[in-house]
């Protein structure tokens, strides 16, 4: 069974894409029909399926992805409520899986922005005024510099702040495993399960 | 507004003039979080300062430590599972390791299962996932309520059927609709497939503390008005990103005279409003429902239960960090025209006109919507026609959402097919038993086994292309019940008004026709 390990993220200089929708659900990012597929076999193809591909499985022109000259995009600009809906993680692994590193939008599903963390993907919050800019300097340069450190992203002359929890960017930064934190703190864990167990007797399942 | 700490961990003695909470000193304990322990005394001053609200009541019994970085280590009472966890259980494997708790682990087959008569998988990829399922629990110890089993459903319609839902639990599942457990007074939290694992090998899930928002429905809601109802035309007013950030707790009079169920199908579409948990104060009307559930609590232990319960309602003068309010009998029967929840509209309404929005962003968007769902600006939405009709999900699949859409198709005929699937086999057989089967039948509706279903299509259970479908579900994006399907949101009794007409109608006048 592969592993897949945080990597550390600091610094992204990469192409970019932009996606002027609201609202982009998990439902568009990777369609349900794809959830069965297990991480190893790689769900890149899978991402925005039905936005990149018609019926019959031909690229739409149309769609900002398929744009010859953004092949390799490692930036993903939308707008307000990215990732929005179903729990599913497998889109951030679609995303992760075809090479986008870093989301910006002015708002995100709370899942999503937890799952993104838990895989490295910078969930980028940056102000409405801002993502329009970001927006329309990303499709004229097909470029964008992230900056997690400054928490900045910069795209031709534009550069706009962006905002993240802070307890994520320091995740997101160092590459940590929430698992590896939580490890430290078994001995904690241990002591309360036995003391919940005596307080909330009723908490356990009858039956 | 009260100037009121807002929790615990900000409390300071003298800040706060609001009358005390009514707690016990045991009880004020069991609410502090541990971590202040420490000095008992700060503790019994701090907290009778503070009026807490519901939520913080539940999440400061759950909250093992918080970290530096501001995130609390919480315990977890239940974790439900099903076949999409296999992510899940393939990180634990990675790690060479077990499920910590099998004992609060529950797994349960719904996502994939079909809904044909006999349970007749099509697609050996479907019955691979709840092979899946069952090697995975079987191989960790975890009990399963498998394809087969008479509990089985879907695990938002099983958890309070079975009583593993309480009041003042804290609940995860792989899944966005785990919000809906917080009907019954609990902290219900939908996760990904990381957080997934990180459950199974600790019991334990790092969150930030949300900011907590009330929505307050009063007055009463006029005949023909469900909790669907109230529940969309909550979201249509603060939009799909207005929960973001908050757990919402809904209150006042409309609230209170909801059945178990109705509050269900409310806190099951808190997650459509964005918001990370929906929650309803436990009552009389929960403790009835919880009462003699087979994982419940018994006899005397029960009534022990119901004594701790009473006093998890937020303390009168709580402070929530957003208000809204709602006026019930405002509310008409609401259907979605678009490709998010927050596009609904009372049924005597209109498809909206993208030229009169001033967002030239907003009215490509909305086009974009319109475009996709095959709809004309200005359009009735009762002349909107349909295509079939869906009636399940674990937002409308419980005995009174077939109830209520039997009572309209009672004695008449749909004009177009459409599924029936029940919430979970024991609804299933208790909607037979009340000969509801055969009220859908009877109407030219096909009447399936329990499961997630043509919510979301990855059973089979597909909207074909370009179709259009009435449905009792809880989203309507796009190619979420297939690809190119077209779904309108509704309420059961909706649903089979739109199916007695074939197109999207005001269920009143059938009810009306009754009376």
């Amino acid at each position: 069974m592969q592993s897949f390990k945080m990597q550390p993220f600091t610094r992204l200089d990469g192409t970019a894409v932009a996606l002027r929708r609201d609202n982009v659900d998990t439902d568009q990012v990777i369609p349900a029909r794809f959830l069965k597929v297990a991480r190893a076999e790689g769900l890149g193809d899978a991402l925005f399926r039905d936005l990149r591909f018609d019926a019959d499985g031909k690229p739409r022109p149309d769609f900002p992805l398929n744009d010859p000259a953004r092949k390799g995009a490692s930036v993903l600009i939308g707008r307000k409520n990215f990732g929005v809906g179903s729990s599913r993680e497998a889109a951030v692994y679609a995303l992760v899986d075809y090479g986008i590193r870093c989301v910006a939008a002015t708002s995100f599903g709370d899942i999503f922005a937890g799952n993104a963390v838990n895989n490295g993907l910078v969930a980028a919050i940056v102000s409405e005024e801002d993502i329009e800019k970001l927006l329309s300097a990303v499709e004229q340069t097909g470029k964008a510099e992230v900056d997690l450190e400054e928490q900045t992203i910069k795209s031709g002359n534009y550069v706009v702040p962006f905002t993240i929890d802070p307890a994520r960017r320091m995740r997101l930064l160092n590459g940590w495993d929430d698992l590896d934190l939580t490890k430290q703190y078994k001995s904690q864990i241990d002591a309360f399960a036995a003391k919940d167990k005596a307080e909330r007797p009723w908490a356990v399942p009858a039956g | 507004m009260l100037r009121c700490a807002r929790d615990t961990d900000t409390a300071r003695p003298g800040t706060c003039n609001q009358p005390l909470s009514t707690y016990t000193v045991s009880a004020l304990y069991a609410a502090a979080p541990r971590r202040v322990n420490a000095n008992k005394n700060r503790v019994k001053v701090e907290i009778r300062m503070t009026q807490l609200t519901l939520f913080d009541k539940i999440w400061a019994q759950h909250e093992i430590l918080k970290a530096e970085n501001g995130n609390s280590l919480l315990w977890i009472d239940r974790h439900y599972i099903h076949e999409g966890s296999f992510q899940g259980f393939d990180k634990v494997e990675a790690r060479g390791e077990k499920v910590a708790r099998p004992d609060l682990t529950f797994g349960i087959a719904d996502h994939y299962v079909p809904t044909s008569h006999g349970r007749v998988f099509n697609d050996p990829t479907l019955r691979h996932m709840v092979e899946q399922l069952v090697d995975n629990t079987k191989k960790h110890g975890i009990m399963l309520m498998g394809m087969n089993d008479p509990r089985q459903g879907i695990v938002h319609v099983v958890g309070p059927e079975q009583g593993l839902t309480m009041p003042g639990l804290l609940i995860v599942c792989g899944d966005s609709h785990t919000a809906t457990h917080g009907a019954l007074g609990a902290i219900a939290i939908g996760i990904g497939a990381s957080e997934v694992s990180h459950v199974m090998l600790t019991q334990t899930l790092w969150q930030k503390k949300p900011r907590r928002m009330r929505i307050t429905v009063d007055g009463k809601t006029a005949p023909g008005i469900g909790a669907k109802d109230i529940a969309l035309s909550i979201i249509a007013k603060i939009g799909t990103n207005g929960g973001q950030g908050y757990a919402i707790e809904f209150a006042g009079r409309a609230i209170r005279a909801l059945s178990m169920e109705g509050r269900l199908t409310l806190c099951n579409l808190a997650i459509e409003a964005g918001a990370r948990t929906g929650m309803v104060a436990p009552d009389e009307t929960t403790f009835a429902y919880v009462r003699g559930k087979p994982f419940a609590p018994k006899g005397a232990d029960f009534d022990r239960a119901v004594q701790i319960w009473q006093q998890l309602p937020s303390d009168p003068d709580a402070a929530f960090d957003t208000e809204v309010s709602l006026d019930a009998s405002g509310i008409a029967p609401v259907v979605t025209w678009g490709t998010s929840p927050e596009d609904a509209l009372p049924i005597d309404g209109a498809v909206p006109d993208p030229a009169q929005m001033d967002d030239p962003a907003r009215a490509q968007q909305m086009q974009g919507a319109l475009d996709y769902m095959g709809l004309n600006a200005r359009q009735k939405l009762t002349d909107i026609r349909i295509d079939r009709v869906f009636i399940g999900s674990c937002t409308n699949a419980r005995i009174e959402d077939l109830r209520a859409a039997a009572a309209v198709l009672a004695g008449r005929k749909a004009k177009v097919p459409g599924l029936v699937s029940a919430g979970s086999t024991m609804v299933k057989h208790q909607a037979e038993q009340e000969g509801l089967d055969k009220v859908f039948t009877a109407a030219g509706l096909t009447w399936g086994e329990s499961g997630c279903s043509m919510c979301l299509g990855i059973n089979g259970d597909i909207v074909p292309p370009g179709e259009r479908c009435a449905s009792t579900t809880n989203r309507n994006f796009r190619g979420r019940q297939g690809p190119g399907a077209r779904t309108h949101l509704m309420s059961p009794a909706m649903v089979a008004a739109a199916a007695v007409n074939g197109h999207l109608a005001d269920v009143r006048p059938l009810l009306q026709e009754r009376a």
